[in-house]
Formats: structure tokens, sequence, C-alpha cells
């Protein structure tokens, strides 16, 4: 009964996502009031009955109901709760399900917290929205019905891939989804804008602190991934350049893009055009990244359950997004004229450099993913793209990336002077060059070019952030939440780059084959295997190794690296043993038995791995500072006031006479 | 500077950066991709000498051996129509390597005819094999010379 009352409710859903797609875009054009103010009611409603029918779903997996199929092919009463939920979005169907839920949950929060936009504008991009819902719900009803029933019902399910049978996976997922759907709603506020022909300033502030937060999920969730990668997968490697990562990170690449280029069309009314498209851009990516994961294409770690019809599916829908976002964009591009001017020297150019880059970077990765399969589809034959092709063209262009951002912040909008900033900039520039030239040397006793430049990069990007929030002149407490955010984020961004640069040149791996009692010695630590054990886990069976680890004659910390049985039908799983730190981990995985007592071990020395994923929780926390920023939320309450017709807040005004300040967060 | 100036200074560098980039990626293309060759057109001479390429098939029954003290191990890639390449290998094997299953593995021929791999992939659960170790396998069954044994994964 209960699945089929979650069926029902994504029906329901799917009708109301109709009905807030029609009439809030009819209305709009006719001045219904009726019509447009149907909008709110209904994305409240939509989301209401997509938390039922999840909340249904999620039901039918806690209570172990293998009469649907979705159930029994993804869970059994052997894992633990908290598997059997996130089993949920382990596979197709529930992940969409998942997808549709999250995309309700944003038009119900762009309803709620946007009171102070015009109701022409929040319905239609609540319309857009509906449609998008439209478009997810009939795929999940046509080809995905996650409720379905079998008749004959199994006593037991199957077990879930037990590579996912893990915390990290359990919530990386939702947060790379509230990502990719967030971008839904800066696409949506796009296609609004363009169907009323009009952008102002006070669209970018609305559109702002959204594509903040989609990028902050997207932030956090790679970012798990990665981490879940590096301990979970059991190899040690923190990113593959695999399709279904990349998939993730063009999405991110280009939404850190519209996030600056929103930057410059709130403060200087410029960059409107290209902002649009931006915004599309990011949206279509999200889409394309769910249809290769999802379809079956791609050959890759992660693309567990793929059916080509869906594939289908999504590619059509792609398309009409797409197609009809380009079409409407190609008739009313030339209405969003861009009024504000600047000159080559400028924060404006600065931004324009940074936006051309980062598009570059994506579409390098965009190519190095879809190139197989295009020659593929030609018949050419079957290649992979490996991780050299993506390191020589991205880590040239993140340098010139990295060195343009420092200078960034001491440039001033629509004209400035070379010479005001390069004395602005130079003491954080000599203090960095001076780093990359000591560090090195200090630290690692030799000077070699990659190094230099990566923490060159890293110092640079930090200390101009870091001085230029000093020497903004005022109190840095009283500075907005914005700047704050800004600082953080590059910070973050100089951490990961730091830990990326150190990880790469300074690691240290080995392959060994040791018997009981034997040690080896990697990077100044030495690795003795004292013994190994089976143990019974929950739903596995696994064979335990003891790991003694010394430097210096002193014992640093034993690690447990364990080889899982999860039965017939499932692979075996590699725990890795991890000590983790500040700034090493030390890794050790279990290989197999060579006979004998003897097994084979991988071995890691991992200098300043976990700064990688420091640096992009704190992007992710200066994103979000960012969204926080009390100029948006004013922008409501002025806009409330001015519709009743009293004077504009005080601190508004005093706000604008310091653009240099205020456009922090650029 | 007047605006149009101005206009065609931007045009200039976006078509620089453009295409310095499409030449970075041309080359870093050219230089790194990996083709995946079944046993036969390495036997048969199609790969180029000294060339990294990705060797798919399957792997021999009873033909895995390790040494007693080293991490070596060597095992025999087929097609199951009687083209063999010996695989040498001082990496951990995957989790999911097992003989009369399909494996992946990237590397090169050395002077004695031996493929030495750098790195060893077994992308398959019971019923998964690698959608394009299929068809590069699928492809030979169709070929003339084919004396066919089933083919061993599912």
């Amino acid at each position: 009964m209960i699945p089929e009352i979650g069926h029902f409710a994504l029906i329901l859903a799917l009708s109301v996502a109709v009905v807030q797609g029609v009439f809030p875009l009819w209305g709009s054009f006719n001045r219904k009031l009726a019509w447009t103010s149907m909008a709110r009611p209904a994305a409240y409603a939509q989301f209401f009955f997509l938390v039922v029918s999840f909340g249904c779903l999620l039901y039918a997996f806690v209570t172990n109901d293998f009469s649907v199929l979705y159930v029994a092919s993804n869970s059994n009463s052997q894992m633990p709760t908290i598997f059997r939920v996130s089993a949920l979005w382990g596979a197709h169907e529930g992940s969409l399900l998942l997808w549709a839920m999250i995309l309700g949950g944003w038009g119900a929060a762009v309803a709620f917290f946007s009171k102070g936009i015009p109701s022409v504008m929040l319905a239609r991009v609540l319309s857009v929205m509906g449609f998008i819902g439209v478009g997810f719900m009939l795929f999940l009803l046509m080809t995905s019905n996650p409720f379905e029933r079998l008749l004959r019902i199994p006593l037991e399910g199957r077990q879930l891939n037990p590579l996912l049978q893990d915390f990290g996976l359990a919530i990386h997922p939702p947060l790379l989804y509230m990502g990719y759907v967030g971008m839904s709603v800066a696409f949506s506020f796009a296609m609004a804008a363009m169907i009323g022909g009009k952008l102002d300033a006070a669209w970018a502030r609305w559109a702002r602190p959204w594509t903040n937060i989609a990028w902050v999920c997207l932030t956090f969730g790679i970012a798990l991934g990665s981490w879940w990668a590096y301990y979970e997968l059991g190899w040690g490697g923190w990113w593959f350049w695999d399709p279904v990562e990349n998939a993730s990170l063009m999405p991110w690449i280009v939404g850190t893009a519209l996030i600056h280029s929103l930057a410059v069309t709130e403060k200087r009314a410029s960059f409107k055009v290209w902002t649009i498209l931006l915004a599309i851009l990011a949206f279509s990516l999200s889409l394309l990244g769910t249809f290769l994961v999802r379809s079956g294409v791609l050959t890759s770690v992660h693309s567990f359950a793929s059916d080509p019809a869906r594939g289908l599916f999504i590619l059509v829908f792609l398309l009409v997004v797409i197609g009809s976002s380009l079409v409407l964009f190609s008739f009313r591009a030339h209405k969003l004229r861009s009024t504000g001017t600047f000159s080559l020297v400028s924060r404006e150019s600065g931004l324009l450099i940074n936006n051309v880059i980062l598009l570059v970077m994506a579409a390098t990765v965009l190519l190095g993913t879809l190139y197989p399969l295009i020659i593929d589809a030609l018949g050419s034959g079957k290649i992979s793209v490996g991780p050299p092709y993506f390191n020589a063209i991205m880590v040239p262009l993140a340098l010139v990336l990295f060195s343009v951002m420092g200078f960034g912040f001491y440039l001033r909008w629509k004209k400035d002077k070379l010479s005001r900033v390069l004395k602005k900039a130079a003491f954080p520039l000599v203090l960095s060059l001076v780093a990359a030239f000591a560090l090195p040397l200090l630290l690692a006793d030799e000077l070699n070019i990659k190094t230099v430049l990566g923490v060159f990069a890293s110092s640079w990007i930090a200390l101009s952030s870091l001085m230029w929030v000093l020497s903004a002149g005022r109190s840095p407490f009283r500075l907005p939440l914005a700047s704050w955010g800004s600082v953080i984020a590059h910070i973050g961004m100089a951490m990961t780059v730091a830990g990326i640069t150190v990880v790469s040149l300074y690691d240290s791996e080995k392959d060994v084959r040791l018997e009981q009692g034997q040690s080896y010695e990697l990077a100044g630590y030495k690795y003795t295997f004292t013994g190994i054990e089976s143990i019974q886990g929950k739903n596995y069976k696994a064979n335990r190794a003891t790991m003694q680890v010394t430097k210096d004659g002193k014992p640093v910390t034993t690690v447990f690296p364990e080889k899982r049985d999860y039965g017939p039908g499932a692979m075996p799983m590699t725990e890795a043993g991890i000590d983790a730190g500040f700034t090493r981990d030390l890794f050790v995985a279990l290989g197999e038995p060579l006979g004998g007592s003897a097994w084979s071990f991988r071995l890691y020395h991992k200098p300043f791995v976990r700064w990688i994923w420091l640096g992009g929780v704190l992007m992710g926390l200066g994103g979000l500072l960012a969204a926080l920023d009390k100029r948006y939320r004013r922008v409501r309450r002025r806009s409330l006031k001015l519709e009743t017709g009293k004077q504009p807040a005080k601190e508004q005004l005093k706000e604008q006479t310091n653009p240099e300040l205020s456009g922090a967060s650029a | 500077m007047k605006p149009r100036n101005k206009r065609i200074i931007f045009v200039l560098i976006a078509l620089l950066g453009v295409g310095g980039a499409s030449a970075m990626i041309g080359k870093a293309m050219k230089g790194n991709m990996n083709y995946l060759y079944p046993p036969e057109d390495v036997l048969t001479g199609k790969v180029p000498k000294g060339q990294v390429f990705r060797l798919g098939g399957l792997v021999k029954k009873g033909s895995l051996q390790r040494s007693k003290t080293s991490m070596e191990a060597r095992f025999v890639v087929t097609d199951n129509r009687g083209n063999e390449i010996t695989v040498v290998t001082n990496k951990i094997l995957p989790d999911l390597f097992q003989e009369g299953k399909s494996q992946v593995s990237r590397g090169k021929m050395n002077d004695e005819g031996l493929f030495v791999a750098e790195e060893v992939l077994a992308k398959h659960d019971s019923e998964y094999m690698p959608k394009e170790l299929k068809e590069v396998l699928a492809k030979e069954h169709s070929a003339p010379a084919n004396k066919t044994t089933k083919m061993g994964d599912k």
C-alpha cells in the first residue's frame, strides 16, 4: 500500500508541476494576478508531494519491503539501517527521485525566501523550475519507476554494491545533486530575465545567493567524493580524471565563472549576456553530468546501473533544455545590453580573464571526457584519455589563473592604473616569491621548478587575499560578510593548490611483498607486518592485517588494513588502513595472499594530502558566508520598502559609496 | 583609447587565449591517448613498437604465476582463439582479478615479447564486463579465423 501511495504522490507532483509551469508564465504575460500568484503555492505543493513520495520509498527500504523491485535489487535485510537508507540513492531510480525531490526543495526555497522579488519575476522563475520538474518526473514515471512491484516476492534482497556501503557515499550523492540541481535556480533566473527582456543589478542580487549556495553544495560534494575515493576505492588516489568525476567538475568550473561574472553584472551592469550564457551552460553541464553517469555510455568505475533507453530520454531532455534556452537567448540577447564600460586595466578585465580561463578549463575537461565517445562513434578504435592529458593542460592554465587572481583583489572597478596595482600588490608578491624559493629549500632541501611554481601560486593567492582584507581601511570585523567569504574561499583554493602540489611531487608509493614479521622502510617510516586475522563483520567476512609503523625506532601508529568479502555475487573490498595527519597521511592497503605467510601491500606516504579537502571545506564555507551577506537580505527589505514608498535604508547608501569593498565577493 | 580599439584588443587577447589553448589541447591529446588492443592486433603487428597501449582480453586459466620472493606476477592474456600474450607486472593485482575473467592492463611490449604492465585493471562484477572490451572481443568472434570456444565470461 505504501509504495502505491508513493507512486500516486509522484503523479500528483507531476500534475502540480505542470500547473506550476504553465499558469504562472501565462499569467505573467496577461497580467493575471490570480495566475501568477499560483506559482508559490504550487511550488510548495510540488515539494510536499515529492517528499511524500520519497518518504514512501524510504519506508519501503527501511522496512525491507522486497515486493518492490527497486528495493529488492538494491538492499537486503543484513545491511545496517543507515546503508539501507543510503541504498535508496545507490542506483538509478532512487537517485532520480532524489534529484526530483531536491529540485522541488529548491523551488520551495525560492518561493519562501524571495519575498522581495516582484511577483511577475518570481512567477517566471518558478514556472521554469516547474517545467524542469515536469521533465524529470516524466522521466521517472515513464522509464524508471522506483515503485514497481514484483509478482513473486523474494525473501531476501540483493547485496548493494559494497563500495556504496559507506558513510561518505551515503551523503556524497545528495550533496552533489543539491549542487547540480541548484544550478537550475540560476538557469531559471536567467530564463526569467530573458523572458522579461530585462536584466539589472537587482536581478543579479536575487540570483547571486542562490548560485552561491548551489556552488557551495557542489564544492562540498566534489571534495567529499574525492575523499571517499581516497579511502574507499582503496588505492590512495584522490582524483582520477574519471568521466564521472569530470561530470561533476565541469559544472563546478562553469559555476565558479558564473559567480564571478554575476559580481560584474551586479556591480557594473556589464557582462550581462555572458552571465546568461554561463547560467545556461552550468545547468546544461549538470544535466550532461547526469546523462553521462546514468546512461552507461561511459566505461567508468562509477557507472553501475545503466540503460540506453534512459540515456536517450536524458539526451532528448538535454537537447530541449539547451535548444529552447539558446533560441530564447538569440531572440532576447540584444535587449540585454551591457551599459557599464571599462578600460583594459580594471577589475572587469581581471574577471574577464578569470572567466575565459575557467571556460577553457571546462572545455578541456569536456573534450577529454567526450573524446573517447566520439572516436568510438566514428569507429576509429577504443581509446582512453588519461590523466597526463588533463594535467598537461589544466596545470599551466591554473598557474596563469592563479597569477592573475592575486592582482584581481587590488584592481579597481572600471579604470585603474597598472603602477598603482603593482604598488599595492608588491608586498604580498615579494613575500610569496621569497616563500616560493625558501620553503622548498628549507623543507625539501632541493629546488624544483614545479615546487617553486606551486608554492608561489598558493602563497600568492593566500597572501594577496589576506593582505587585501587587512589593508581594507576599516576594522576587518566590520567588513561585510561577502568580503570575508571571498577571502576564506580564496585561501581555501590556496590550501588545495598547496596540497595538490606537495602530494603530487613528494608522495612515495610502493607495492611490496611482506612475510609476517618482515618490514619495509618508506620515506623514513618503517612498516612492520606483524600479523593477520579473520574477522566477522555485520554482513561481511574480512582478513585484517596488523601493520606497525615506527620512525627512528619510536612507534608512530598501528594501522589495520582489511580485505572484505561480502559473499557471492559481490565484489571484494579493500579497506585501507590510514593514519591521518595535518602534514602527512600514512596509507596501507592490503593486497592478496602470495603463499606462505606472505601478503602484498601497497604503502603510501602522502604529505599534505588533507590540505586538498580542507581547502575544499574552506571554499565551501567562504561561499556560504558570501551568500549570507546582509546585502542580499537588505535588497529584499528595500524593495519591500520601495513598494510602500519609503526611503532606502541608510546602510544601503553607505555601502554604495564604497564600491571597492562591497565588490569583495567578486 | 577609443572604445573600438579597446574592443579589438579584447578580441585579440581572447583569440590568442583560445588559440593557445587549442594548440595545447591538441598536443596533449596526441601524446596521451591510450588505445585498447586485443592480443591478436598485437601479434599481427598493428601496434607500433614502444607505444604505451592498453591490452584487453581474458586471463588464461592456470596461467597466473607468482614469484616466491618478490612482487612479480605473470599471466597470459588470451582471446580464447589461440592468440596469447604474456603480461609481467610488479603491481598489486586488483580485487576482481581472476583467471578466466576479463582484464585490461596498461603498459608496453618489451624486446622479449612480454607485455610489461604499469597498471592492471579488472572492472567487472559477476555479470558485467567492460563494454569496450566486450566489443573488442566480439569483433574477433565474427572474424573468419574463428575457432570458437565459448567466451569465458558471461
